[in-house]
């Protein structure tokens, strides 16, 4: 997957050049004319490519962190503990981003700390959207009661305080991994289940839902094929907004000191350890939070560019 | 018009039935309320004499009902802690968190409104990427990091001002906020802000493309008219919503500011409780700001009816 999409950039070019932008009339088969297309919609929307590179260059660092520093992350190292930056005064050659209290490399662990805020956007995110597909399908494609009761619960949950019962039920669970993940997982399925009842309603008014029913389509069938493949556009382009608000999230429970166990690099443990050395020490909390920012700019951008390329109506509307 | 009112304060009430029932299972989440409220080198005994005391040893529905009953006549209980009744702390602490979400709210509204207001009526523009990228950043940088940024700019290397506690200002009995309110109030207005400036640029956009727009135009109405009549009028409805949405998350939301400036309010008080494990305070915490979000969110959709008629006879 990812060579394919290195590779593509002077197929892609040398091919507008040929044909302009007469993408949707492309009949060949296969994936390469596939990514092609989708090549083509991200080179039109410079904001998306970059938001598409900011996610890739993340996954990568979570995913290559060992090969992309040679310093432990959570071993300390109180020799060098406390270093500025390089280009700093006393910054020391090795490490760029200086060291923190116990000596340990920032830039090693702003790059751990990469899989920490990954894996729980990508498992909430996961989690959140499945349960949620599913029991906004049920509502939107079954109504009546069922419909009344699922949304009755999913208002009552988004209009609660988000924020404080996710630190209320974060302090009864304890600190860990998995914890997070399912206080996110579980939290954020009403966003998912409202956005899928609404885009499955819209199909009920579209007619080919009943259209399939008439024909005597089972339920089974009228969901599977029907009804999910379209609602993919929407979930994922929602997805990835929600991924971003979750690291977020994650790394504001990092700083209260409740999100996973303290020896573990994450942003927001890193971000809780500059705060209290904030005044002598100003780097441990500025880079983390850069990390932050830059995770979150990468999946909004990507997110933006999704919504526009997912949905045609739009697509049309922008050319 | 009742009939919509009467059904949304019944849907309120439900809301907050929710909110009870939530509040006291989410303590029994781990399955033992005693072991979370004892300290954390409680020896089993001792456990086992709080949990006695607690009175959860009798059946769940009971002590939901007494507890339902307790909360609804203003009892949380007392905090373990402070030695208090609950309400007492919440109340003491309101002002505080109140002072700073009004004016963040107001700083927001300020700037993030006309940001959305140019930005949506010359799209594409300077103003337009300006608005857009405020919206941006009010939903990527953390508002948590920011404060400790604002703290070191302003606070340590300018200095100009306080970065820690309250300070008022009392004049003819009225308690009036200071400049110490100054950095937690921007820290906590940025991701407001964006929404504002995001939504005020939605909605002058659909508006401007509406057919009676054009109408008027072919009147031959001047564009400030139409601006100030048609375009500010229609597009200040959906306004109504998102600033009353706003203000419950920054009334709810300001924990981690709160916390950062020690700022004696409510998301500070929070911080604390879960700190020391006084999970009766935290309680009721999470009750009255639920309590406090949906009142608001009550009295928004009161007005945005009152408003837009289309609300009213829409279902």
């Amino acid at each position: 997957m990812g060579n394919n999409k290195m590779s593509e950039p002077q197929k892609a070019q040398g091919h507008q050049g040929a044909t302009g932008l007469g993408v949707d009339q492309q009949k060949k088969q296969g994936v390469m004319p596939v990514l092609q297309y989708v090549w083509r919609l991200f080179w039109r929307d410079k904001p998306g490519l970059l938001g598409l590179i900011m996610v890739l260059i993340l996954v990568f660092c979570a995913v290559g962190a060992p090969w992309i520093t040679a310093y432990d992350p959570v071993k300390p190292n109180l020799r060098d503990a406390k270093k500025p930056p390089v280009w700093m005064e006393n910054g020391i050659k090795g490490h760029l981003l200086g060291t923190d209290n116990l000596g340990r490399d920032l830039f090693t662990r702003i790059i751990y700390g990469s899989r920490v805020s990954l894996t729980v956007g990508f498992l909430g995110v996961l989690m959140a959207c499945s349960a949620g597909m599913a029991i906004g399908m049920a509502a939107g494609y079954f109504g009546g009661r069922i419909d009344a009761l699922i949304m009755g619960l999913v208002n009552m949950i988004l209009a609660l305080p988000y924020l404080v019962f996710v630190v209320f039920i974060a302090a009864i669970l304890g600190r860990s991994l998995l914890n997070v993940i399912l206080i996110f997982g579980l939290t954020d399925i009403p966003i998912f289940v409202r956005i899928a009842r609404g885009e499955v309603l819209r199909m009920r008014e579209a007619g080919f839902i009943e259209s399939a029913q008439s024909v005597g389509a089972s339920t089974f069938r009228i969901l599977s094929t029907h009804v999910l493949p379209n609602l993919i556009g929407p979930l994922i382009t929602l997805a990835t907004f929600e991924m971003s608000a979750m690291i977020f999230y994650e790394a504001g429970l990092g700083f209260l000191g409740l999100s996973v166990p303290p020896n573990v690099p994450s942003w927001g443990n890193m971000l809780a350890v500059g705060r209290q050395y904030l005044t002598i020490y100003p780097w441990f909390a500025t880079f983390p939070g850069l990390a932050i920012v830059f995770a979150g700019i990468g999946m909004n951008l990507l997110g933006d560019w999704l919504r526009d390329a997912l949905d045609p109506r739009l697509r049309r509307m922008k050319r | 018009m009742q009939r919509y009112f009467i059904s949304r304060v019944i849907q309120s009430l439900l809301v907050l039935a929710g909110v009870l029932m939530m509040v006291f299972f989410m303590m029994h989440l781990t399955g033992d309320p005693a072991g979370l409220m004892a300290s954390r080198n409680a020896s089993p005994e001792e456990i086992a004499r709080l949990r006695d005391q607690m009175g959860l040893n009798r059946p769940m529905t009971i002590q939901f009902f007494e507890f339902a009953i307790d909360v609804l006549s203003g009892d949380f209980g007392n905090s373990t802690r402070y030695h208090q009744p609950a309400m007492d702390l919440i109340l003491e602490r309101l002002p505080a968190t109140v002072e700073l979400a009004s004016i963040s709210l107001f700083i927001s509204m300020i700037i993030g409104i006309p940001l959305g207001l140019l930005g949506g009526s010359n799209p594409n523009s300077m103003v337009d990427y300006l608005a857009r990228g405020a919206g941006l950043f009010g939903q990527t940088v953390p508002n948590f990091w920011l404060a400790l940024i604002l703290i070191l700019v302003f606070g340590l290397h300018l200095g100009w001002f306080p970065t820690f506690g309250r300070e008022t200002w009392r004049f003819m009995g009225l308690t009036l906020p200071t400049r110490s309110v100054f950095l937690p109030a921007c820290s906590l207005s940025l991701f407001t802000l964006g929404q504002l400036a995001r939504f005020t640029r939605s909605a002058v956009m659909e508006v401007r493309s509406e057919d009676y727009i054009l109408t008027a135009r072919s009147k031959g109405l001047s564009v400030r008219r139409i601006y100030i009549q048609h375009i500010l009028r229609n597009a200040s409805i959906p306004l109504i919503s998102i600033v009353g949405v706003q203000f419950g998350y920054l009334l709810s939301g300001s924990i981690y500011i709160e916390t950062i400036f020690s700022w004696p309010g409510l998301g500070n008080l929070l911080a604390d409780a879960i700190g020391n494990r006084d999970f009766a305070l935290v309680q009721g915490i999470a009750f009255f700001s639920s309590f406090v979000v949906v009142i608001l969110n009550l009295l928004t959709d009161m007005a945005y009816a009152t408003a837009d008629p289309r609300v009213r006879y829409g279902e």
